[in-house]
């Protein structure tokens, strides 16, 4: 049986090492963060954390994932006590319907873990494969530019 | 006494030879001009857009992300990277200073407005075989490109590579004439699609193989080559494909995605998405001639597709099994697109020529990088699967695939590959289309 660490919790998981880690997540572990969107790997409704990369849960089966710790949209906040990326989507009502925002969220988290003061092109590129089918694209962009902030003077030029 | 007049005859000898090489080596810079107002009627930029398609130009001289046309992109050699030049008709950066002879000149003989000679990256020992009317259609088409000014940026080349007139050398032992079959028991279909795959598609350059130097074997033509660090298959009757491709399959493939074989993937991509803009009749072409380079009756040589039960006690094999079950499975075990299972899949990946390559470069960049969705239209998608796979996960997988779908072996160095391939994500992805 698996072993999996999720938002800074180790545990053994009943599922088999071929089982896709979203259903782990929303059916043993209760995480209902991320979102069966396509379950093709197409869509990013999914999306989690690994190691600082997006990865999408649909697709990931969790036998791969031993002693790689994975941070899901619950593990940045909580809805009394949001992280900054969250309260950017809050303050900047990224969310319609809501159904990608999980994904698009964590996608932004894996960014700005490894880029803190991403262009906007290079938050259009991170995003590109997250579909959103309400149409909020444009205040989710400026919910990740709101959490990344300005950029700073030193590093002013982007290449 | 006698040593001193050897060593004078030798520096003679030395002197001359340089001093042939020299006038050898040496073309003359030509008269800066443009385009004379009936040289880019709309007629001809309409044709000349269809043979830059078929020229698949766009896909070296523009970079991801950069504008049509302007170059930039970073072309991997075993000598080193070279930069694609700028063809827009910017006078400074780019052609916009060529005339019909300047252009017709680089094009056919690699030498560019004012005399240097260009790397054989730009595939004029293929362009050679370009009809006039045809170089001057695709002269009218980038004459009429929007003009963007960008230096293009210097190439990193080791000395002497870096010093162009050694090319001279180069294209005196391999520059010879062009390459193009004439068979009187062929159609006109069948010749057109000649003079496209010898020439303007120039398919040779990555389906053939290269010396030492970075010429194509001419007697090894078609029997596969490398692309950007994959392996471009053999097109001829030593490829390992499991199904033979008839010239049906062949277009529909080259038109967008084949049921049978799939669809293509890395450095092949951009080619079939080119040929969009295509008229129908020209992929044909090109399918009926490239199906008779695999020999005659290659349905009875070829194997057909393998699924093989795996041994459940092998630990690594095991652990590959489970990643297909809950990655790969749920497109690819879906029935095939054509059965009304996940679009744009075969209904066996043991359908698939790379598990049949000799080696598993291919499989592996397909799994890291996965293929990109086309921007406003349909076509194949899937995800990368570089950053939820380790390197020894990533092994599992290419080796589980291989012993199913294959009945060749295991693939040799298979972990090392998935190590460097791993290692080395700074390699370009799929290309950037342009549209023209």
């Amino acid at each position: 049986m698996p072993t999996l660490t999720v938002n800074g919790r180790t545990q053994t998981v009943s599922a088999g090492p071929e089982t896709p880690l979203l259903y782990v997540l929303r059916e043993e572990l209760g995480l209902n963060g991320a979102k069966f969107g396509c379950g093709l790997g197409q869509c990013g409704a999914c999306t989690v954390e690994v190691e600082g990369q997006a990865i999408l849960s649909c697709v990931t089966p969790v036998g791969v994932l031993e002693g790689r710790p994975v941070t899901t949209v619950e593990g940045l906040g909580s809805p009394e006590n949001p992280g900054p990326l969250q309260a950017a989507f809050i303050a900047e009502n990224a969310a319609q319907c809501g159904y990608c925002i999980a994904g698009m969220v964590m996608r932004a988290h894996a960014l700005l873990r490894s880029v803190p003061h991403p262009s906007e092109a290079e938050i259009r590129h991170a995003l590109r494969f997250n579909l959103c089918r309400c149409g909020t694209h444009m205040r989710i962009l400026a919910a990740v530019r709101r959490a990344a902030g300005p950029e700073p003077a030193t590093t002013g030029a982007t290449p | 006494m006698r040593r001193r007049r050897i060593a004078l005859w030798l520096g003679g000898a030395l002197l001359l030879a340089a001093a042939g090489f020299g006038i050898a080596a040496w073309r003359p810079a030509l008269a800066p001009g443009g385009p004379a107002p009936a040289e880019t009627a709309p007629e001809q930029v309409r044709k000349g857009a269809i043979l830059a398609s078929l020229g698949y130009c766009a896909s070296c001289h523009t970079a991801e992300g950069g504008r049509p046309y302007a170059g930039g992109r970073a072309i991997g050699t075993p000598f080193g990277t070279l930069y694609a030049t700028n063809i827009t008709p910017d006078p400074e950066t780019g052609i916009g200073r060529y005339s019909l002879a300047a252009f017709t000149r680089a094009m056919r003989e690699g030498v560019d407005r004012e005399g240097r000679h260009l790397y054989p990256a730009f595939p004029y020992t293929h362009y050679a075989g370009l009809t006039d009317p045809d170089v001057a259609a695709l002269y009218a088409f980038a004459m009429t490109r929007e003009p963007v000014r960008q230096e293009t940026k210097a190439n990193a080349l080791p000395f002497p590579l870096s010093w162009r007139p050694l090319l001279a050398g180069w294209k005196l032992l391999f520059v010879g004439e062009a390459r193009m079959p004439a068979d009187p028991r062929r159609d006109a279909a069948w010749h057109r699609g000649a003079y496209l795959a010898e020439a303007l598609s120039h398919c040779g350059a990555c389906h053939s193989p290269r010396n030492l130097l970075g010429a194509e074997v001419r007697t090894k033509a078609f029997s596969g080559g490398e692309a950007d660090g994959w392996w471009a298959p053999p097109l001829d009757r030593t490829s390992p494909a499991p199904l033979p491709w008839s010239e049906a399959d062949l277009a529909r493939y080259l038109a967008e995605w084949d049921p049978l074989h799939g669809g293509a993937a890395g450095p092949m991509r951009p080619v079939v998405d080119a040929h969009r803009t295509v008229p129908a009749g020209e992929i044909r072409a090109l399918a009926a001639y490239v199906a008779t380079l695999y020999g005659p009756g290659p349905a009875g040589s070829r194997t057909g597709p393998v699924d093989r039960a795996i041994p459940g006690d092998d630990p690594a094999l095991a652990r590959g099994a489970a990643t297909y079950a809950g990655a790969c499975a749920v497109c690819h075990e879906s029935g095939g697109g054509a059965a009304g299972g996940v679009p744009y899949t075969t209904s066996s990946l043991g359908h698939r020529t790379a598990l049949r390559a000799p080696d598993p470069r291919n499989l592996i960049l397909v799994l890291r990088d996965g293929i990109a969705p086309r921007e406003h239209a349909p076509g194949p998608i899937m995800p990368a699967y570089g950053a939820a796979l380790t390197p020894a996960r990533m092994t599992d997988l290419a080796a589980y695939l291989r012993a199913r779908f294959s009945p060749d072996g295991p693939w040799p160095r298979l972990e090392e590959t998935v190590r460097d391939l791993m290692r080395d994500r700074s390699r370009p992805g799929p290309r950037a289309e342009a549209s023209p």
